[in-house]
């Protein structure tokens, strides 16, 4: 009970501390500052039509970077902490209930296509909401799909992981390329920055979030096996 | 956005109550994933003002007018990452219970005091 209590009082406390925030709250008007100048300068500086896009792979770049390699490290630690486990039960062949006929024709006609919009969301990452992150859970989800309905899918690991280090060390490289060959690390002005709102456009924010994509759909589908073994 | 300022901070207030009264492993992790879904919406809530749209400059909103025109595009950068990183945090926590539980068949947290002092 005086546990419970002392819990409340913590959660309490801590809504408190924010609540004062919320009484003093005036809503901005106007952008100001570092948005502004992000705003106004972004279209002539990167070319991209998607803000948030330039400023998570270009202006914020390093930020994505270390973004990227926590998302490594919890995918190698979750690899690390579940595949010693497998080595105590050894199920053999074991019998799985087959899955319906419903999920596997809908998995054949889908997961294709679930796939595709997973491409298409990193690829028009520049011009539309979306990019290399929710492309890759996207592509995830299509391999969750695979999973749900056949229980015996093993991933290829050997095309998995080259293709997961490739897209990581191709993502530093395009980096490095900025460095050298335009203003700084990972500034994407190394390729011509193309007509405004089109696809091939932004110089490399869409090789970037291409690379960011297949990176981050092929590591949540390593933890979505590892989970499910 | 008052109102949802005030919606977030009681969506972390619940993840935060949970996170400290729950003793079921999992409910910790779904707990700590609440409380972090409310500083989600309470950072994407700051951003906002009123009357604006999506920082994306198509063709309805135009270069030349945009800073009159859309929300706080930075704030949502962050929560980018923060989504993503939460993710991470949520999956290897998770693959912990999985291993602590194959060891002692138990997901009360009280049962694991190998650790207490």
């Amino acid at each position: 009970m005086i546990k419970r209590a002392l819990a409340l009082t913590v959660a309490l406390l801590l809504v408190w501390m924010m609540f004062d925030m919320l009484i003093n709250w005036n809503a901005p008007k106007d952008l100001s500052g570092v948005a502004r100048e992000y705003v106004e300068k972004e279209p002539h500086q990167l070319g991209a039509v998607n803000v948030v896009t330039a400023i998570v792979v270009t202006y914020r770049g390093f930020d994505t970077l270390g973004e990227v390699t926590v998302l490594f490290l919890a995918a190698t630690g979750v690899a690390v902490l579940l595949s010693r486990r497998k080595k105590e039960p050894k199920p053999g062949k074991k019998k799985y209930r087959p899955a319906s006929e419903f999920l596997n024709t809908g998995t054949h006609l889908l997961s294709p296509f679930i796939v595709m919009f997973g491409a298409y969301i990193f690829l028009n990452g520049h011009l539309s909401p979306g990019g290399g992150f929710q492309g890759g859970a996207v592509i995830a989800s299509g391999v969750l799909f695979l999973f749900l309905v056949f229980p015996n899918f093993k991933l290829n690991h050997l095309a998995l992981n080259w293709l997961e280090s490739t897209a990581g060390a191709s993502y530093v490289l395009v980096g490095i390329l900025g460095l050298l060959l335009a203003a700084g690390f990972l500034d994407n002005r190394f390729l011509p920055l193309g007509h405004y709102g089109a696809l091939l456009s932004a110089g490399a924010i869409p090789v970037i979030y291409t690379f960011i994509g297949l990176k981050v759909g092929t590591e949540l589908s390593g933890i979505l096996e590892n989970l499910k073994n | 956005m008052k109102l949802m300022i005030g919606f977030a901070i009681i969506i972390m207030g619940v993840g935060i109550w949970g996170l400290l009264t729950r003793r079921n492993l999992i409910k910790i992790v779904l707990s700590l994933s609440i409380a972090e879904t409310g500083l989600q919406v309470l950072m994407i809530s700051i951003g906002y003002i009123k009357g604006r749209t999506a920082p994306i400059l198509d063709s309805v909103v135009g270069i030349t007018d945009a800073v009159h025109k859309v929300v706080d595009p930075v704030p949502q950068a962050l929560v980018l990452t923060a989504i993503v990183i939460g993710v991470a945090v949520d999956a290897l926590m998770l693959s912990y219970v999985i291993r602590l539980f194959a060891k002692k068949k138990s997901l009360d947290i009280s049962d694991y005091r190998d650790m207490k002092w």
